[in-house]
């Protein structure tokens, strides 16, 4: 039999007070950085943003994409490649950027932002030569009317305008608005050697274009935002309830804290780490509230037992005795999840980074709370009803007559097994 | 091995066949390895991130609810001054934003005056008519336009929200788009498949009422309607269009539209209703109805109402089309049904909306184009490879730490992944990357109740009883722990499925389904397991764990 701990015999609720000044220290620490920041930061997915449409020469690599906005500190965004239902092999992807302004220049500077980014992965803005795929009609023509390949000068009237519209309508229509070679250009309606040479000699040809951008707002409206926390705390009252009639109430309010306490401290390491709040890390937080709670239960359960046999044990005695029993249960359990989440946020790649973050902290911080906060809660409670009440029935010492468990030292759960 | 053990052990496997065959089995049964693969990716529907699917750019049409608060203004004002009894010629709308109000009282002008300004100061803007000294014009202001704008926004998106979250868990994403009045939305919905359904339960108007016949003639046409009673309906009714509910016993479509007058003011609308269901057509068979029930308040009204209007024929008007108009044979309090020419699949989507809520403005769409996955093929792979990675870690560990009984407690695990992808197949869930992680970790959660049993399985052979003894008193002691544990997680599940809606749900149900396949596997197979190996094993014997 391979076993962790033969016989741990920690005091555990000696260190209580450790454990109040640790727990103490990561709220505040967390919190002041939340109100330092203005607040969590929240995604994409609460805040809305900007779809940029940008078409491709060649297939997109999403993934490439990905990792080059990253690196320009566009870290926020949402990349899905598109078609169309009348042309479903145009190279078209959608990037969902965060906003970084409000009103409608937001929407430029999300475009100026990606056409940067982009440029810096596929090293068009190496040319010094303007990129022809970004070309517009207006900037076309004053080009065609400055350089006047057909020596038209004086006469050239809107003849220069007639062939730049062309010229993109070909660009736009014939290569789905991404031009990879400019040799094609010669097909075009009214272009001459000349004009293709002058193209050639003035315009580069980069590797995408921007078809449009578009405002979004977000995915979880303040409806569903709202909702979420009502129906979570909904939740914990439910919890709470079931507790207090399977237990007593002392012990559901004390589990209901140390949940509480998690959570908290989990949204203050996202603070302090610059994670940001997203849907899935919402999942995530509701799960953690599950693990923490059903690790608070099995202790609780312990005590339970435990109190039955050892009535003539001082109930922080019976607590420590209960956490040592299922110490190693717990690291197990804590341990094997820990892994699981600790691989998922290693090697799950950026998608799964925050989500499996918080539940890296929030398996931990889930696990100690149980020990950590919620047991102690229990004795201190537990300790201060005897201080009240009882002369004769010492606080520590507990209650060392059968019935009379509600008055005094020890509040223990009775029954109900 | 005994006869209860041989029972236990063949539900355990009707169990496990039954799971293997909703996943795999359906729609038609496999015979090559392809079509189970395919029959699985069937089963199986990947979200928008893994597998992308379409997306949908529709526009909420809001100047029609600008329009109704108009025409609500003139039936407004009309009754208001019939009500006062003071004379005027004609409350007319003028168009979306406007009305005029001719000729009235000049005596009791400033009564109106003061009506429409204490009343609606914030809306509509009453002045004087330009060429038209008789008459004044009421203009809706800009703001009100712009505050209308928004609250048919919102709750378009509310309610399109609920629709498709509706018709499975298939975490779509809505979201508003463009400026301030392109009243935009984009819909993404995940899969391959055609969207059409999807887009006909979007655009369902889904406007439910009751209302009064006001003549009992059914007429062929509009102008037939109209000059049976001399070119004006009478006050107070509206002609609708409609099918005559004269019943066909093939069940095949009936041609012809008939025009029905009915009352302008409903008894009872969508608003009221409480539930709403798809059911067989008891007097026509092969046909579909939708019986709804109403709210305890509408009830109380409706109940007096259908007492008073006992013979009389109550239409039920669906999207300003008349369904079918039966007649109030006695009193009703709080349910009714509405019948038509509807298959399962229309009568289910028609309920769906019933119950999802009316939408304030038609919808219009604008654009329809697949879209990928919205992960790369790389972060997916890393994705999936991570979780397989760290379930198997859980595996070997198990088996390394607990020996044989660590077998008991992987294939529990195994169970557990089987019943619970059955479920997800069951309720259309859509797996998602994160989706998937959180499989993974419901499933490395579960462990933890094959670690309580072990744990105090091993403390029972510490204390020095027999392999079998020490099995019945672990599973027995770690049995109340487990259910506790477990049932207070389904007692949050159970708040989050009440009141949540949309991936709240979601997660309400995969959770609630993984306890419940964890208990199954942890306690109950691996129980099963355990004492079929004590059968086998000499007193003597030690137990591997």
């Amino acid at each position: 039999m391979i076993e962790l701990f033969k016989e741990p015999n920690i005091d555990w609720m000696g260190k209580a007070k450790y454990f109040y000044a640790l727990s103490g220290i990561l709220l505040i620490a967390g919190w002041t950085s939340i109100f330092l920041h203005g607040g969590l930061r929240y995604s994409i997915d609460f805040k809305g943003g900007t779809n940029v449409d940008v078409r491709f020469a060649g297939a997109a690599n999403i993934d490439r994409i990905r990792s080059g906005l990253t690196a320009q500190g566009i870290g926020n965004t949402e990349i899905q490649s598109v078609s169309d239902i009348a042309n479903p092999h145009s190279n078209e992807v959608l990037i969902f950027v965060e906003q970084k302004s409000q009103g409608d220049e937001a929407g430029d500077a999300s475009k100026t932002q990606v056409i940067n980014a982009l440029n810096a992965i596929y090293g068009t803005a190496n040319s010094s030569k303007p990129d022809f795929n970004a070309a517009t009609p207006s900037s076309l023509f004053a080009f065609l009317t400055q350089r006047d390949p057909l020596l038209l000068s004086t006469n050239a009237g809107d003849r220069y305008q007639q062939l730049a519209k062309k010229i993109l309508d070909y660009r736009d229509a014939k290569s789905s608005g991404v031009l990879t070679n400019l040799d094609d250009l010669s097909k075009a309606d009214g272009v001459t050697p000349a004009v293709l040479s002058a193209l050639k000699a003035n315009y580069a040809l980069g590797s995408f274009t921007i078809v449009g951008t578009e405002i979004v707002g977000p995915k979880v409206g303040g409806e569903l935002r709202r909702q979420a926390i009502y129906v979570t705390l909904y939740a914990l009252g439910g919890m709470l309830v079931y507790i207090a009639f399977r237990f007593q109430l002392v012990y559901g309010a004390a589990a209901v804290l140390a949940v509480f306490h998690d959570v908290l401290i989990t949204l203050g390491f996202f603070s302090l780490l610059h994670f940001e709040i997203s849907l899935t890390v919402i999942a995530a937080l509701l799960t953690l509230v599950g693990y923490s709670m059903n690790d608070t239960i099995v202790i609780f359960d312990r005590i339970r037992e435990n109190n039955r046999l050892l009535r003539r044990e001082p109930f922080p005695d019976v607590v420590n005795k209960s956490i040592n029993q299922t110490l190693s249960r717990t690291i197990l359990t804590s341990g094997l999840t820990f892994l699981t989440v600790l691989v998922l946020f290693l090697m799950g790649g950026q998608v799964l980074r925050a989500f499996s973050f918080a539940l890296v902290v929030g398996i931990v911080v889930g696990t100690y709370s149980s020990f950590g906060i919620a047991a102690p809660l229990v004795v201190a409670w537990n300790r201060w009803r005897g201080q009240g009440v009882a002369v004769g029935a010492g606080p520590a010492a507990g209650n060392k007559t059968r019935g009379s468990e509600d008055v005094a030292g020890r509040l223990a759960p009775s029954g109900r097994r | 091995m005994n006869p209860n053990l041989k029972w236990k052990a063949l539900f355990i496997v009707l169990v496990i066949l039954g799971c293997i065959f909703g996943l795999v089995g359906l729609p038609t049964f496999p015979t090559s390895v392809a079509q189970l693969k395919d029959n699985f990716s069937h089963r199986i529907q990947l979200g928008l991130d893994l597998q992308g699917g379409t997306h949908l750019v529709l526009q909420v049409q809001t100047q029609e609810a600008i329009a109704q608060e108009t025409d609500r203004m003139v039936e407004r004002v009309a009754t208001w001054l019939r009500s006062k009894n003071i004379h005027y010629d004609e409350v007319r709308r003028v168009d979306d934003t406007h009305l005029l109000v001719r000729n009235v009282d000049s005596a009791r002008l400033s009564e109106f005056r003061d009506y429409v300004n204490q009343q609606f100061a914030n809306f509509w803007d009453m002045s004087p008519t330009a060429g038209d000294p008789s008459a004044y014009t009421l203009t809706l202001r800009g703001a009100a336009i712009a505050q209308i704008q928004e609250t048919t926004m919102t709750l378009s998106l509310e309610t399109i929200d609920r629709r498709i979250n509706a018709l499975g868990l298939t975490e779509p994403t809505i979201q508003p788009r463009g400026g301030r009045n392109s009243n935009e939305i984009l819909v993404q919905l995940p899969g391959e498949g055609d969207p059409t359904r999807a887009k006909q339960v979007i655009q369902l108007g889904g406007q439910l009422e009751l209302r009064l016949l006001e003549d009992p003639v059914v007429y062929s046409s509009e102008t037939d309607a109209l000059s049976k009673h001399g070119g004006v309906l009478p006050p107070g009714t509206e002609l609708l269009p409609g099918r005559p509910q004269t019943r066909s016993t093939s069940g095949a479509p009936e041609e012809g539209e008939g025009w029905y007058i009915v009352s302008r003011s409903a008894v009872v609308t969508g608003a009221d209703l409480r539930s709403a269901t798809e059911n067989r057509n008891t007097n026509n068979p092969g046909q579909w109805s939708v019986n709804f029930t109403l709210s305890p308040d509408a009830a109380r009204r409706f109940g007096p109402f259908t007492q008073q209007n006992i013979g009389r024929d109550m239409p039920i008007v669906l999207d300003h089309r008349v369904y079918s108009a039966p007649v109030i044979n006695a009193r009703i309090d709080d349910s009714g049904v509405i019948e038509g020419n509807f298959s399962q699949e229309s009568a289910h989507d028609l309920a769906l909306v019933l119950r999802a809520g009316a939408l304030p403005a038609s919808i219009k769409y604008l654009e329809e184009r697949t879209v990928g996955p919205s992960l790369g093929a790389d972060s997916i792979r890393h994705g999936v490879q991570a979780s397989v990675l760290s379930l198997l870690v859980v595996m070997i560990f198990m088996l390394f730490y607990y020996r044989l009984a660590g077998g008991n407690a992987v294939l529990a695990l195994i169970l557990n992944l089987v019943i619970l992808l059955a479920a997800l197949a069951f309720f259309g869930a859509v797996l998602t990357l994160p989706g998937i992680a959180g499989v993974i970790l419901t499933i490395g959660m579960g462990v933890d109740s094959n670690v309580l049993v072990f744990e105090r399985i091993r403390e029972e052979l510490r204390n020095g009883k027999s392999p079998a003894s020490a099995v019945e008193a672990g599973f027995d002691k770690a049995f109340l722990t487990i259910i506790d544990t477990h049932v207070t997680t389904v007692v949050s599940a159970f708040f989050l499925f009440l009141f949540g809606t949309g991936p709240i749900k979601g997660f309400a149900i995969t959770l609630t389904i993984g306890l419940i396949a964890n208990v199954f596997t942890a306690i109950y197979v691996s129980k099963t397991i355990f004492q079929y190996h004590l059968t086998k094993m000499d007193r003597q014997g030690e137990l591997s764990i």
